[in-house]
């Protein structure tokens, strides 16, 4: 027990003395962003809006009967769902993108995944102001129980930086899991329910008897990202029924399981193979 | 007078001089095993045919082969060799970037690495912004970069230039630069890895002076170069590597002759 406390005491003394190094990097990502660019931060904004409309555009006519208030429905899975391939393509770069430095110096290899995906959060934080756009464009009435939103936030956060630390280790030994990776997210993408809703698989064969369909339950079982998207749009669009509902405290428990599994996944990976790193750099 | 065990007087180990010397870097036994592949396989997809082709093999290649030192406090070692001789291998093992495969390295104290020609820094970034960047990869508190910052730009002699990106640095001025940033403190153990060789000879007179100062105030100097008279004249100590393995090692003069002898044999 006690050597668990000094190793874990340990862990905290080497992150605190990198924590201005974090703080540094993420600044830096986020300054070099948009340097350069006319409309500057506006972009973090301007980005998911502008998908948004493109998105409602198309998909009216397909799915705006059964979707209440469709644009911003829209607008709750993209903004998570860019987050999350946003967040770990960087990740994936982190470490190979850092080889001149890791090959001089040492510095703890995490850092760079880590401030990868914290200023991923950052721009995410920053695109909520798309969010506030579109509540207020379509009438959508503000309760305090919209900044729940938070739980599903840190959940997809914390899920994140363990894919990440996975992707960014995987990368350094096999360069192609980056363009394997892109048909993944894209893949992952038609499977979440971003445009669409899982009750649309549901096919009613006589008038009163649903049949749930198993590509509906797959989704909802075992797509973490439908877990963060849904309970996201619970706290924003109905969060009458969001704390009574089971359903939504079943995604948030299934959420943060997630989560968890993935971070201790990402972190034994990466430490496995940190060491062996720089002979593949 | 030499405070080394190499590999064959392991047993009848030399007193050093000193009443008590403070020991900051002991390699024992170390060995690093790099796996050469036949060709270097990056990817998943050549990964699986080479596995379903049975054509996954490895050659093992020694980098460093049962290296032996013991330096201690306030000593200026000078590293020489031709080049892939394993020199930076051995600088890298006692940064702590590589670990043996064999033996033990252990370090103590603070390792500042010179960070050559800017491997530390954003080329996108404005000096100013890579100075905090460098400090906080060397360990500093945003804080103490805070105060150092204008001794560090004085000593560069880059106030002019500071707003301006690293990518439209020179590399002596980017070299300047690094040198300022990794010398803010007194370092426990300074490695200089030929990041000199850019500046101009102003700007390396300067340097060897302040890698002086250092030494005077204890500071363990790790030199690796090819030019002769700064080895000369900045280390007492040196180790000679040759094929991974230690050639020679001891005060300067010696093993710098040893090593030039050797470089004249090769030539004929």
């Amino acid at each position: 027990m006690k050597k668990i406390i000094t190793t874990v005491r340990g862990w905290f003394r080497r992150f605190s003395r990198y924590w201005d190094l974090l703080v540094l990097l993420v600044q830096r990502d986020i300054k070099l962003k948009y340097r350069r660019s006319f409309l500057g931060y506006l972009w973090s904004i301007l980005t998911p809006l502008l998908s948004m409309a493109v998105m409602a555009i198309v998909f009216t006519k397909m799915f705006k009967r059964s979707i209440e208030n469709y644009p911003l429905y829209l607008i709750c899975g993209n903004i998570l769902f860019s987050f999350m391939r946003e967040s770990t393509n960087q990740a994936l770069y982190s470490v190979i993108g850092n080889a001149a430095l890791l090959k001089k110096t040492y510095v703890p290899k995490y850092i760079f995944t880590l401030s990868k995906v914290t200023s991923c959060m950052v721009n995410f934080v920053l695109s909520l102001g798309a969010l506030l756009i579109v509540m207020i464009a379509t009438g959508q009435p503000f309760r305090w129980m919209n900044l729940l939103i938070i739980v599903p936030t840190v959940e997809l956060y914390v899920f994140c930086v363990g894919l990440g630390l996975l992707l960014a280790a995987g990368t350094v030994f096999f360069r192609d899991i980056k363009n394997i990776w892109s048909v993944i997210t894209l893949a992952w993408m038609y499977l979440t329910p971003i445009f669409y809703s899982v009750e649309s698989f549901n096919e009613s064969k006589e008038p009163g008897v649903i049949a749930v369909s198993t590509l509906g339950i797959i989704i909802r079982r075992f797509n973490p990202m439908y877990m963060y998207i849904q309970q996201f749009r619970y706290f924003i669009m109905q969060y009458e029924v969001a704390l009574i509902e089971v359903p939504c405290h079943l995604l948030i428990w299934r959420g943060a399981i997630c989560s968890v599994l993935m971070l201790i996944i990402g972190l034994l990976t990466f430490n496995a193979t940190k060491n062996k790193f720089i002979l593949y750099i | 007078m030499e405070q080394i065990i190499t590999e064959q007087t392991t047993e009848k180990q030399v007193t050093p001089k000193s009443p008590r010397p403070e020991v900051v870097i002991r390699i024992k036994n170390a060995s690093v095993r790099f796996n050469v592949a036949g060709e270097q396989v990056d990817n998943l997809k050549e990964y699986f045919v080479k596995l379903v082709k049975r054509e996954l093999r490895f050659k093992e290649f020694y980098a460093l082969k049962d290296i032996n030192l013991v330096i201690q406090k306030g000593e200026s070692w000078a590293l020489i060799g031709s080049n892939g001789a394993g020199k930076s291998t051995l600088l890298k093992l006692i940064c702590g970037i590589l670990t043996p495969y064999k033996g033990t390295v252990s370090v103590k104290g603070e390792v500042a690495p010179l960070i050559e020609l800017g491997a530390g820094f954003d080329p996108n970034l404005t000096a100013k912004e890579n100075i905090f960047i460098n400090g906080a990869i060397l360990g500093h508190s945003r804080k103490f970069m805070k105060e150092q910052y204008e001794s560090i730009v004085e000593f560069a002699e880059l106030e002019d230039f500071m707003d301006l990106p690293i990518k439209n640095y020179s590399s002596g001025m980017r070299a300047r630069l690094g040198f300022a940033v990794a010398t803010v403190v007194d370092p426990d153990i300074l490695i200089v890895d030929e990041a000199l060789a850019v500046g101009d000879a102003a700007f390396q007179a300067k340097c060897r002076k302040r890698i002086r100062e250092l030494l005077d105030r204890g500071t363990t100097l790790l030199y690796v170069s090819h030019v002769k008279a700064p080895v000369l004249e900045l280390c007492e100590h040196a180790v000679w590597l040759e094929h991974g393995e230690i050639r020679k090692l001891g005060a300067t003069k010696h093993v710098y002759w040893a090593y030039e002898q050797y470089l004249a044999g090769k030539k004929h």
